[in-house]
């Protein structure tokens, strides 16, 4: 945790997040991602042995359920109406399998 | 008493839009016509509400039917939702006008408005300086009088600290207050939709439209809303109000907003409040806390635009290609930067070291506020550390622009609800503004002391020349 992000570890992280960078911006990203992380590093300090983590402010919120019933619900028309490309009621995609 | 018709209140509007959101880019879109029919129509059909015909602005990260909603970013460019957020719905029936979009930080990351895709947002104090953000459209709009009301999102302060730099108020609810369904999510833990208005009776009044439980939102609370009107009350009898000394870090204020501070605190002891001194230990910690916990969930959020379903697409033979090349595109640098750290920090090896232990601390700070209630009913602090900044002065620096958001992002690491109050004037002229926490689904307390201050002072009455 104490080493400072390299390169290599942003081009990863901008490959796993769908995102590519020029050298340019690897090098700008990596120095600011290494200030954020340094400035980050100081949780260390704070104990939190025995201390369990939050996720989610609303303590007693579980699982949250509806009622299983048919509702309706938004036209296929609404719902493809922001597609950038369709075919019939679907949203079409370019080729994932060759 | 004169009076006056919804759709000369609307049409009002709309002028003072036209007069001066060129200086201020406040609203980045609005359907003149569109909104003229609406007044008409609402004229005619909701009759004996009180706040029908009121023009208010949206943030434009909620959704508004067949509207354009962008988060202010490209890469959601020409999106127009096909249904009405939870808060929209609810404020059209109570006969509300809708009145364009507000402008925002890019996915509401940002502090400043700067990093809107449609250009930065101007304080109508000083057009030279930001209006804050991520909500800055919001409050520069009801700042300037385009509006009366507006609404905005506040994920680490983002409602708070612009309607502290416009000199409004802002207020962010508990979390689970207000129904999230049709906001677009920047970080689920964190985010709550707010009230930005000139004054605490409007903020109480827009809060009572805009709460409730809502089964289409699953983190909203079953609770009972009560009517925050009647905490429009002017005294501060038996009221605690606690002072956290980690708030006034030796350097880490600004004088004059400290100054602004004291002088607020001896408003509401004559008021009759008593001022507490506590402690919140963990303080420190918050904003590293924050800066793992928000972009880890925006990083996990943001992966929905693609360009598969709505929003951009840009051309590419494979769909990963397609997908890398529009969100290489729709992002823009201050979007990538969190993307890039979240990933990093959910990322395998990292997990444990970031994630897990920002949520171990989480508690920590969440326990310093349970304990601190136990011997206050408020606490009071600066909403943000400095008054409104210059444009283009902190965008290459991000730390420097995330410690803006130092007082406020605590509140929403424990999800209970805050208020800034416009609470004094720099020598320049910038507004400040002091903020109330209170416990979770205590906003009465909240509307209480903001509005028994509010009663007592006049900094809500000085308006901007522009």
């Amino acid at each position: 945790m104490k080493q400072r992000i390299d390169k290599k570890t942003v081009r990863h992280v901008a490959r796993l997040s769908r995102i590519s960078l020029s050298g340019k911006e690897v090098a700008l990203y990596q120095k600011q991602l290494a200030d954020i992380l340094d400035y980050i590093n100081q949780l260390n300090k704070a104990d939190t042995t025995g201390t369990p983590p939050t996720s989610h402010p609303l303590e007693s919120l579980k699982n949250v359920f509806r009622e299983d019933r048919v509702r309706k619900s938004l036209p296929a028309e609404k719902a493809l109406q922001n597609a950038p490309e369709r075919k019939d009621d679907f949203f079409s995609v370019p080729k994932i399998i060759e | 008493m004169k009076q006056i018709s919804i759709p000369d209140t609307t049409k009002a509007s709309l002028d003072r839009i036209a007069a001066v959101n060129k200086k201020l880019n406040a609203i980045i879109y609005l359907d003149r016509e569109k909104v003229l029919k609406e007044a008409e129509g609402t004229r005619r059909n909701v009759g004996g509400i009180a706040t029908r015909g009121i023009p208010i602005a949206i943030k434009d990260n909620i959704c508004v039917k067949d509207e354009p909603t962008t988060c202010a970013s490209r890469i959601l460019k020409g999106f127009k939702p096909p249904y009405d957020a939870t808060v929209i719905r609810k404020l059209k029936n109570a006969g509300f006008i809708t009145v364009g979009k507000a402008n925002m930080d890019e996915f509401a990351f940002g502090s400043s408005c700067e990093t809107s895709c449609y250009g930065p947002t101007r304080n109508p104090w000083n057009l030279e300086m930001i209006p804050g953000g991520s909500s800055g459209g919001s409050a520069a709009a009801v700042a300037a009088g385009e509006v009366s009301m507006a609404l905005g999102s506040d994920t680490g302060g983002s409602v708070r600290q612009p309607a502290a730099l416009c000199g409004i108020v802002g207020m962010k609810p508990t979390y689970g207050r207000v129904s999230r369904y049709g906001l677009i999510a920047f970080a689920s833990s964190l985010d709550q939709i707010g009230p930005l208005t000139a004054n605490v009776t409007d903020c109480a009044a827009l809060l009572n439209v805009i709460s409730g439980h809502d089964e289409m939102d699953s983190t909203s609370a079953d609770l009972p809303v009560p009517d925050f009107t009647k905490s429009l009350v002017k005294n501060a009898k038996k009221l605690k109000i606690g002072v956290p000394k980690e708030y006034f870090p030796e350097g880490g204020i600004d004088k004059e907003v400290e100054k602004a501070i004291s002088k607020s605190k001896d408003v509401l002891k004559s008021s009759g409040a008593e001022i507490v001194d506590i402690s919140l230990p963990n303080t420190e910690y918050a904003l590293s806390c924050y800066y793992i916990i928000a972009p880890a969930e925006a990083s996990s959020n943001l992966a929905r635009f693609d360009g598969d379903q709505y929003g951009l697409r840009e051309d590419a033979k494979g769909t990963i290609e397609m997908h890398t090349k529009t969100r290489t595109a729709g992002f823009g640098d201050e979007a990538k930067r969190r993307i890039l750290l979240g990933t990093y920090s959910l990322s395998s090896g990292y997990y444990k070291a970031y994630y897990l232990k920002a949520m171990k601390v989480r508690t920590l700070i969440k326990n310093d506020f349970l304990q601190a209630f136990k011997v206050c009913d408020v606490i009071l602090t600066a909403t943000s550390p400095t008054a409104a900044f210059k444009i283009g002065e902190k965008i290459n620096d991000p730390l420097s622009m995330y410690l803006s958001d130092i007082f406020t992002i605590p509140a929403n690491l424990a999800g209970i609800p805050g208020i800034s109050v416009p609470c004094g004037f720099t020598k320049s002229g910038l507004p400040v503004g002091m903020q109330f926490l209170a416990k979770p689904f205590d906003e009465e307390t909240l509307i209480r002391t903001a509005y028994t201050f509010e009663q007592n002072t006049d900094f809500h009455k000085k308006k901007p020349n522009l």
